[in-house]
């Protein structure tokens, strides 16, 4: 015997806000579109300052190699572009994440898996106080601690790798090199990257883990068939994360890197560009023309960092959502 | 069923407890002592050959350890060999990872420690160069400027941060995915671009830098960090204590303010010291908005004003040996305001969970 029920339906909600309410979810939706209408006008007013720079030299603003600031009767006409130091940017940056994600993923697997209980929970809290240390006490670190190291791996490389023309050297001066600006920016990426690896890694469904042992794999063998895999795209928005820090980060550089106008792949050298640190460096004394530029500059940063960084926070999120 | 008497049995000898997961003490003996052998070899190998240094001795270690784990490990089947070679690479990008911090603890504390004199707590630097005598001077007019911004910051942010955070998550308007997306990406904004936009707007507009100036893009840096800790306290408020009060005929803004807000008291406190500890040592924004002063400012839209970042980076500049100790003091004291803000932090926001 059957009864045919008709199957419950789900009863339509009709919310009716008072006026109070009304009045409430208007200022706290104002309140919280600050942030958005801040981010925009962050943007649209470096543009606006910037665009006559851009509107001047067009695509070469990217491109060129000088900045040549002009004559005020101007015959020397004003000639600003920001390659090299774009340049620079990006290769720091990659070769402070070349260190800085081995250097997390080690880490935060030792962590999670490897440490005993009472060092792990002293490691952690150390973690998050790295993260919090100002980056100019690493620029600080960096330029009387770090360097005198970092000029001696630089020397080291150049004696043997030297033949390979990234590590290749004509002034033999290592000091203030984009690799040691790079390595100080590793130190300083690495708390960020470390604790979203770790915080991925510990979401592994210890299950999985488990079976890996009863299957008799060895802990290498369950950290290289689930952990890694599971936490890939977590690493990889970390890693972009660290990225836009690193992109972004103003005076840990300035205080370890001597810019230079001109585009070189000698990574030995003490010469290589961060535009952030060119803001910094030319805002002091600039001609109003050259702040316009450095303005310019500015956007350009702008664009670049929130763009890796937007990237970035999907890619976390995704994978945030995926093994919630 | 039986019942037995457990007086009349008799009693079987109870095991003492073994802990068959720890090592062995001849094993951690072997260890200690497999330690000292490597170290003492990289020593020597240090000292033979051109290696020089901490650095030279550690990764002389390193691949003595790498080397004798491979010849061992040519007795091993291929998977123990391999899990061996493994833990030992990740043993050694962990210590890697945390060297360059205890570094910076440990040079900042006796750096700093050693440049540290009483009066850098109470005078200022309008007498003194950079190059006198520690003795002299101080960064107490740096300290009060920080704080000054840091606090106009606060005050602006944490509003601005709460309401981001209801809305996230009890308005949940049609921008929630919008917002909280914006305030991700915002997080990411470096430094020098928030005091670059506040330097075309408002310094532009007042012809003036300000402590003022410095508080907006402090403030700029600091709103995501408030928005995002606000919303996942407000995450944490059990659903249980809304309904209760919509049933028992509470609006919307009524439980809100009254029930969910002063639930999380602590952790809105959190967020506040969060963001503070967040921006208190930022240069680069402050470079090109307040710039720096040598004496005491009160007025936050007088002029240009000392803060415990620019002090130190100004030393920095200068570079004599005398600056530099006084940079070192000053990153001392405010490594230990950091500190101190997420201690503090992490104590209220203990009290929230019971």
């Amino acid at each position: 015997m059957s009864i045919a029920a008709p199957l419950p339906q789900k009863r339509e909600l009709n919310v009716v806000y008072s006026r109070g309410d009304k009045v409430f979810r208007g200022i706290v939706t104002a309140g919280a579109m600050t942030s958005l209408i801040l981010l925009g006008l962050i943007g649209f007013f470096l543009f606006i300052r910037g665009a006559e720079v851009f509107a001047s030299s067009g695509f070469k603003f990217i491109t060129g190699s000088n900045w040549n600031v002009g004559s005020e009767d101007g015959v020397i006409p004003n000639d600003f572009s920001i390659g090299p130091m774009l340049l620079g940017t990006v290769v720091v940056s990659i070769i402070a994440l070349i260190f800085a994600v081995p250097m997390s993923i080690g880490g935060a697997l030792f962590l999670e898996f490897y440490a005993p209980q009472r060092l792990r929970k002293i490691l952690v809290s150390l973690l998050d106080l790295a993260a919090a240390i100002p980056s100019l006490i690493f620029g600080l670190w960096g330029v009387q601690i770090f360097t005198s190291f970092g000029e001696r791996w630089a020397n080291f490389l150049a004696d043997w790798l030297g033949w390979l023309p990234i590590f290749n050297s004509i002034s033999d001066n290592f000091g203030r090199s984009p690799f040691v600006a790079g390595l100080v920016l590793a130190a300083l990426i690495t708390p960020i990257t470390t604790s979203v690896a770790r915080e991925v890694y510990s979401r592994t469904p210890r299950e999985l883990i488990d079976t890996c042992y009863a299957l008799g794999s060895s802990k290498w063998g369950a950290i290289k068939t689930v952990v890694i895999p599971f936490g890939k795209s977590g690493v990889v928005g970390g890693a972009m994360l660290g990225l836009g820090r690193a992109l972004g980060e103003t005076v840990a550089v300035y205080l370890v890197l001597n810019l230079n106008f001109r585009y070189t792949f000698r990574i030995l050298e003490s010469e290589g560009g961060n535009v952030a640190s060119l803001i910094a460096t030319k805002f002091g004394e600039a001609t109003p023309d050259e702040l316009k530029a450095l303005v310019a500059a500015g956007f350009v940063l702008f664009v670049l960092t929130l763009s890796v960084n937007m990237v970035a926070s999907r890619i976390v999120n995704r994978s945030a959502r995926a093994t919630a | 069923m039986s019942i037995v008497n457990e007086a009349t049995q008799p009693l079987a000898p109870v095991p003492t407890p073994t802990q068959p997961w720890k090592r062995p003490k001849s094993a951690q003996r072997k260890d200690l002592t497999f330690a000292t052998v490597v170290a003492v070899a990289a020593a020597i190998f240090v000292l033979i050959t051109g290696f020089a240094g901490v650095d030279g001795w550690l990764f002389a270690s390193f691949f003595l350890v790498l080397g004798i784990t491979l010849v061992r490990g040519r007795k091993l089947i291929a998977k123990e060999r391999r899990n061996n070679v493994a833990s030992l690479l990740i043993a050694s990008a962990a210590i890697a990872a945390f060297i360059p911090w205890m570094s910076i603890f440990v040079s900042v504390l006796i750096k700093g420690a050693k440049g540290l004199r009483p009066n850098f707590l109470y005078s200022d630097m309008r007498t003194t160069t950079p190059d006198d005598v520690l003795s002299m001077g101080g960064a107490a007019h740096a300290i009060l400027g920080s704080l000054i911004m840091v606090i106009i910051a606060t005050l602006i942010t944490l509003p601005l941060g709460i309401l981001s955070g209801v809305y996230l998550t009890e308005v949940r308007g049609r921008f929630t995915n919008v917002v909280r997306f914006v305030i991700q990406s915002m997080s990411g904004v470096p430094s020098i671009v928030a005091g670059l936009f506040i330097y075309t707007t408002y310094v532009n507009a007042t012809n003036s830098f300000s402590a003022l100036a410095g508080s907006f893009a402090l403030g700029i840096l600091m709103l995501p960090t408030v928005a995002r800790t606000s919303e996942e306290v407000l995450k944490l408020v059990p659903d249980d204590l809304r309904s209760a009060s919509f049933a028992l005929g509470a609006r919307q803004w009524r439980t809100t303010m009254m029930i969910v807000l002063p639930t999380v008291r602590s952790g809105l406190i959190t967020a506040a010291i969060l963001g503070t500890a967040r921006v208190v040592g930022e240069t680069a924004p402050l470079l090109l908005t307040s710039l720096s002063n040598t004496s005491f400012i009160f007025n936050p839209v007088q002029g240009p004003i000392g803060s415990l970042p620019m002090y130190i980076f100004g030393l920095l500049q200068i570079g004599t040996e005398n600056a530099i100790n006084r940079a070192w003091a000053g990153s001392l004291i405010l490594l230990l305001l950091v500190f101190g803000l997420f201690s503090l932090a992490r104590y209220v926001g203990g009290k929230d969970k019971r």
